[in-house]
């Protein structure tokens, strides 16, 4: 008996390291696929225009690239708890209004504003966790709430962002472009703050499988609390940021980020139930998405009128691509 | 040491309401230090009721609590857990979207600043290798990536680990489910040694031989009340069968079995396993019920999957004549729609049948349901409530309902009476033999050796490969445990 044993144990020992080298591999290229559409975007660019892969060349392509990084975050913050968040345009619209209004006339009612609508997404967060509503339609009931507000602190397109904030985002650093830069940045803080510190794991974990969170004795309210508080925040910055670049305001100005942050979510590996995200992806999928949106149909000369169908189209596509592959991994 | 101080949990009176249903009445339950008490009774009888409360999940409506002597007032899961109480709940309970290691942090709140990762990766990596050395398993995996064996044993190992607060009682629910013969038994042998050390163990299991040969004291329940409690060796498993209230049943097994079979029918299915080097294949003609057995893990679930594709589209390798249904074994996430109703459940694989025009028809959707019910005994009120309405043995026989209901010739079970409790689980074999008698075929992957009994020959699996083919006649526990090990024969 006993060679026997020992036998079969080598044999098991074998065969689950070749099943987890199997594991690892598809692990790595789930996550390199955001990196993969981006390179591809890039390529395209490149072969369209050659010029435009220049120091230059990114910093204008990628201009609005880190409001919509921003916000993207924000995005994946919410569905780390499985939900989903549809006011997340309205609301850096409305943020926008106030920096360019508030924020500059009377920093401080615009920072009080500011930071009382991280709170009221917080209060959303506890709303859904109490009320066990369903967030696509707490937050699809805010999103005109956001516009009604951002129409009546700025009835017409105007205002002007705070000199500091202009100063900030026209920062040009040597070598790489700002836009890649801040980029890299926000997906490296996120990263630690999500993946490797320890209460990251718990918010995760309350997408992952709530019950098992709550039996070991953690609040499900204060997560959600929290993950809402973060989408907030991020949602805050990515207001600022567009601000900071368009120089002055409209109610209308954020109204995209809903689908952009939803599909870059996805588009960088996350999943919509489960709180399989990735930060670092998250933002390399904002980064493919603001490339694909404007500077590609530029350069492929699709008229303008055609511009935003055929954002559509390039969205289903790369979507369409990541189900695919990450099918063929199982 | 005075004896009333002694008791790890005390449970007083404990009584327990859902709505209308009673789930327990007036329990008294204690444990003491260094024992390990076997918990047994039907599903519903009312054990994870009791066991939610001893792990602080669930408060009684009436009846005292006291831990370590004390009385406990405001008793909660962060209490329980400060007072060294754990428990492994038969659902899984870790985070698929997470590490082993990470898994490991969320028990353990102190695993927290500079560092934790490591920690939280030493202290889990420790625990498994003491209690199933090559158990193969990374700090590092993602636990949705693990099969569901390995799942269990991360679980059982998490429960066992200690950081700042003290470990005294651990709650093992149905623990060996999901782990083949030989891991059970380094977890049996690991539950031993830890009750040697002055700890405490529950051990709920529909395994009755697993109980009798590990517990100190067995407490039996029945609808919400404890029937018997007593030192094990007072027990043998007649003993134990009558008290949970099912011997009837199991007089009926031995004498069914050993009715004669009508000779085999036309071929249903034959199938080579994808690594199979030499020319075995797997069998099955109509009316027959062919047992996969081996370690778990080894090459069966793949052969079923492989074989439940062959029928909608050709696979070399693999001939399917008749429609296939399948039973899943892990049944919350391959086998329940959970939004849907009990009803709904049962319906979706015989969709064609129900169809009224372009729609499906309610009531022919009902009329199916009802049948059911009545046939393989689904308790419930109303069949239009929510899946989870129902027990877990309950939920499996829906899912039973939903093949046996269906036009598929060919059903095959993976391993689907995991954890559920002996009562169903007569209930359903005899079943199966019914619909075998039939001509349905069955294909039947179990890691439990005593459901081979119900089977008319048992393919052994080892590394993806059939290693022997057992016929009624000489199929015992040893040879297949020998064919599981040694090289095939």
């Amino acid at each position: 008996m006993r060679p026997e044993m020992t036998a079969a144990s080598l044999d098991a020992t074998a065969r689950s390291s070749a099943e987890r080298g199997a594991l690892a591999r598809a692990r790595l290229l789930r996550g390199l696929l955001p990196a993969l559409s981006l390179a591809l975007v890039l390529a395209a660019i490149a072969w369209l225009n050659p010029r435009a892969i220049s120091y230059f060349g990114f910093s204008l392509m990628l201009n609005l690239a880190i409001p919509i990084a921003l916000a993207t975050i924000a995005q994946m913050f919410v569905i780390s708890g499985n939900e989903l968040d549809l006011s997340i345009g309205t609301f850096v619209g409305f943020v926008g209004c106030v920096t360019a209004t508030w924020l500059k006339d009377a920093p401080l009612i615009g920072v009080a504003i500011l930071l009382g609508s991280i709170g009221v997404y917080a209060l959303l967060g506890a709303l859904i966790h109490l009320r066990n509503l369903p967030s696509i339609v707490v937050t699809l009931g805010m999103s005109f709430v956001w516009q009604g507000l951002a129409i009546l602190v700025l009835p017409k397109p105007g205002g002007k962002a705070p000199d500091w904030l202009l100063a900030i985002m026209s920062f040009k650093p040597p070598l790489i472009p700002f836009p890649i830069t801040a980029a890299l940045l926000i997906g490296l803080v996120v990263h630690f703050g999500l993946m490797r510190t320890s209460y990251g794991v718990i918010l995760r974990g309350s997408g992952g499988n709530p019950a098992a969170l709550k039996r070991a004795g953690w609040s499900l309210l204060r997560t959600k609390i929290v993950l809402f508080a973060l989408a907030g925040l991020f949602g805050v910055l990515s207001g600022m940021a567009l601000i900071g670049i368009t120089t002055s305001a409209d109610a209308n100005i954020g109204n995209g980020y809903t689908l952009l942050s939803i599909a870059g979510v996805i588009l960088g590996g996350g999943e919509f139930v489960g709180g399989r995200v990735s930060p670092i992806g998250a933002v390399i999928g904002a980064l493919t998405l603001a490339l694909a949106a404007s500077p590609l149909l530029t350069f492929m000369h699709i008229p303008p009128d055609w511009q935003v169908a055929a954002n559509g189209a390039i969205l289903i596509i790369v979507l369409a691509a990541r189900v695919l592959i990450s099918r063929r991994e199982r | 040491m005075p004896e009333g101080n002694a008791d790890i949990i005390r449970l007083n009176g404990a009584e327990k309401h859902f709505g209308a249903v009673r789930a327990l009445g007036g329990v008294d339950f204690h444990v003491r230090p260094g024992e390990c008490v076997g918990l047994v009774g039907h599903n519903g009888a009312g054990k994870s009721t009791l066991m939610h409360m001893v792990a602080g999940t669930l408060t009684p409506d009436s009846g005292k609590i006291g831990v370590h002597g004390g009385v406990e007032d405001n008793y909660s899961v962060s209490r329980a857990q400060k007072l060294g109480i754990r428990c492994v709940f038969q659902e899984l309970s870790l985070c698929p979207n997470l590490s082993v290691a990470e898994n490991t942090r969320i028990n353990h709140a102190s695993l927290s600043g500079l560092g934790w990762r490591r920690k939280a990766a030493a202290l889990i990596t420790a625990k498994l290798d003491e209690i199933f050395p090559d158990h193969g398993i990374s700090a590092w995996d993602i636990v949705g990536d693990l099969s569901i064996g390995r799942r269990q044993m991360v679980e059982v190992a998490r429960a066992f680990t200690v950081t700042q607060d003290r470990l005294d009682l651990v709650i093992l629910d149905e623990p060996t489910s999901s782990l083949d013969a030989h891991t059970a038994g380094q977890l049996l042998a690991f539950v031993r040694r830890f009750i040697a050390s002055d700890k405490s163990c529950i051990l709920i299991s529909h395994v009755l031989g697993e109980v009798l040969r590990n517990a100190d004291r067995i407490v039996v329940m029945r609808d919400g009340k404890v029937v018997v409690a007593d030192a094990a060796n007072a027990f043998d498993r007649d003993r134990l069968v009558t008290a949970m209230g099912g011997a009837e049943a199991r007089q009926k097994i031995a004498a069914e079995i050993a009715a004669a079979r009508p000779a085999a029918g036309p071929l249903r299915v034959r199938a080579r396993p994808a690594a199979q080097k030499d020319g075995a294949d797997l069998v099955a003609r109509a009316g027959e019920i062919i047992g996969l057995a081996g370690l778990a893990g080894h090459g069966q679930t793949d052969l079923l999957l492989a074989i439940f594709a062959a029928a909608s589209r050709a696979r070399t390798g693999i001939e399917v004549t008749e429609p296939v249904a399948l039973v899943a074994g892990d049944r919350q996430s391959d086998g329940i729609f959970p939004q849907w109703s009990i009803a709904e459940n049962i319906g979706i694989r015989s969709l064609a049948r129900l169809r009224n025009g372009l729609l499906i028809s309610p009531r022919r959707e009902a009329e199916l349901a009802q049948f059911w019910q009545k046939k393989i005994g689904i308790r419930t009120p109303d069949m239009n409530n929510n899946i989870f309405s129902l027990s877990g043995g309950n939920q499996q026989k829906a899912l039973f309902a939903r093949a046996l209901g269906s036009d598929a010739q060919i059903v095959l079970m993976d391993d689907p009476m995991r954890g559920v409790d002996i009562g169903t689980k007569l209930e359903v074999y005899d079943l199966v033999r019914e619909e075998a008698g039939r001509g349905r075929t069955f294909l039947w992957y179990t890691t439990e050796t005593e459901e081979l009994d119900n089977c008319d020959h048992v393919y052994v699996f080892k590394n993806g490969r059939i290693v022997a083919n057992l016929g009624r006649d000489e199929l015992t526990e040893e040879k297949i445990i020998q064919s599981s090990f040694g090289d095939a024969a």
